[in-house]
């Protein structure tokens, strides 16, 4: 027992973070919040009640005369029919609650941000339109948001069905290959909350993280117009043959970085690969190390993803992973 | 039927459940020795690579392997020329007809060197192990009979049989009879 009360404080520590539903920041999620808590209550009394009323039972005396027999069958009525009508009561007022919280999060907000999220076997797409198509933005794997203003994400997927779920911000919502599905959701606090594939998308699921980054929304148009502009120059000789490198080998079949040759439209675009916080959707913190790591041996980091080993020599993965290192 | 019977059944079944196996990861010594062809000078036919052989032809007959060609013959636009095998601008893949011949080592070449009159050479676009990926879906698209592995099904309309249909074809018309 005393091990068991040591114990609880570090489960409760499981419940606080970067992806929990016990933490809500957004509406959306304090609404489901409330839910959960409202079910997890209610459904707690009613057990520990029904438990109680079997222990009663099992230690009742049968009645020892007719007339005693008779009292407590009709008590045993009054007791069964309150228990209906309890149980009437309580899934009709359960039902219109759930009701009250799904309306509130499924309200459209007509000047709410767009965000285009598609989802591919195993990473985001992320488009920010915009009328003009020069401020079209697309990035992959991290969404940033301003907080305060509700964004609307437009949800696709590519190949199978996926879906979206930031714990802390929302419910979840499906991803179906030729179905479009929205999500509305605010962000009040900023922070950096982590997303993940909520539907069994194949064997990369478990690694099939997104990160949305909540931040005021000044901070937010900064990042936006840092990610507008084209990939930053190479800035010494190695860079330089990274450059070419990843223009001349088969890098550049699947990926773009805007300004440079690179402009295959299959994976990632990696115009600032090294300003989001992870690379493979969430698998590895973007550190220079992991980026070499990632190019050399993908299929050993994530077996089955489309990204295939290209052969390259020692000098060269060097150079290539200076100059992602320079894309922030 | 006696209960050991039955027990034997079951235990005959379950080696029926052994999933065929996915290599994502390939040897890096091995996708090097992969891409040494032995071919005629001019560049058609020649010998595969004795490592196909020795791991056993996995580009011809293993499901994982034929639908990541397949996936790629529409990601690197081979349909933007070839359609879906019934052929456009560039020759057809599925009549049984082949320019540069029938056997993967061509029909490799072809995709890694290029060929005269527009067919790139995608030498530095695709890795070796892609190439010879594409190569045994080509070779599953003009096939006239059928094997136990295909890749997956499309997802929208077929414009041609599926590949779990191969024959597309019973019999190839001969050039006497009115074919190619």
């Amino acid at each position: 027992m005393k091990r068991a009360s040591r114990l609880l404080p570090l489960l409760l520590a499981g419940c606080s973070g970067w992806q929990s539903a016990l933490d809500p920041r957004g509406p959306s999620a304090q609404d489901l919040h409330g839910l959960f808590w409202l079910f997890t209550i209610t459904c707690t009394v009613i057990w520990l009640a029904v438990m109680l009323v079997l222990l009663a039972a099992l230690l009742r005396r049968p009645p020892a005369t007719k007339g005693a027999a008779e009292a407590a069958g009709r008590r045993s009525a009054r007791v069964v029919g309150g228990a209906v009508a309890a149980t009437v009561l309580v899934v009709a007022g359960l039902t219109f609650a759930s009701y009250l919280a799904t309306r509130a999060i499924s309200s459209d907000q007509p000047e709410a941000l767009v965000i285009r999220l598609r989802g591919y076997q195993w990473w985001w797409e992320v488009t920010y339109p915009h009328e003009q198509p020069d401020q079209t933005l697309l990035t992959a794997n991290e969404i940033h948001i301003p907080t305060g203003r509700p964004v609307r994400i437009e949800l696709a997927a590519a190949d199978v069905i996926h879906s979206f779920w930031v714990p802390n911000l929302t419910g979840k919502q499906d991803m179906i290959p030729g179905r479009s599905n929205s999500l509305v959701f605010t962000a009040e606090k900023p922070g950096t909350y982590r997303a993940q594939c909520a539907e069994f998308c194949g064997l990369q699921h478990a690694h099939m993280a997104l990160h949305v980054v909540a931040e005021p929304p000044e901070a937010f148009e900064r990042w936006r117009t840092a990610q507008l502009a084209e990939a930053p120059a190479p800035e010494d000789a190695e860079e330089e043959e990274g450059r070419r490198v990843l223009e001349s080998k088969a890098c550049a079949a699947c990926h773009t970085v805007r300004g440079t040759e690179a402009a295959g439209n299959l994976g990632p675009d990696l115009t600032h690969v090294a300003s989001r916080r992870f690379i493979a959707a969430g698998m590895l913190p973007t550190t220079r190390g992991s980026l070499a790591a990632w190019v050399a041996d993908p299929q050993s980091i994530k077996p089955g993803n489309n990204m295939p080993m290209v052969s390259l020599t020692a000098d060269e993965l060097q150079a290539v992973s200076a100059y992602l290192t320079r894309l922030r | 039927m006696k209960p050991w019977h039955a027990a034997l059944l079951s235990l005959l079944l379950l080696a029926g459940c052994k999933r065929e196996t996915r290599q994502a990861r390939l040897d890096p010594a091995v996708a090097e020795a992969m891409d040494s062809v032995a071919t005629l000078p001019i560049g058609i036919n020649g010998r595969p690579p004795p490592v196909l052989l020795a791991m056993g032809e996995p580009y011809r007959s293993n499901a994982y392997q034929l639908s990541q060609g397949k996936r790629l013959y529409a990601w690197f636009n081979c349909q933007g020329c070839h359609t879906d095998g019934g052929g456009g601008s560039a020759p057809a893949l599925m009549d049984g007809w082949w320019r540069y011949g029938p056997d993967a080592v061509s029909i490799f070449l072809s995709i890694r060197d290029g060929r005269p009159n527009g067919m790139p050479a995608f030498r530095e676009r695709l890795t070796t192990e892609q190439i010879w990926q594409l190569t045994g879906y080509l070779q599953s698209l003009g096939a006239t009979s059928s094997t136990a592995a295909t890749p997956g099904r499309n997802d929208s309309m077929q414009t041609r049989p599926g590949e779990n249909r191969v024959p597309s074809m019973s019999r190839l018309p001969s050039p006497h009879e009115g074919g190619p």
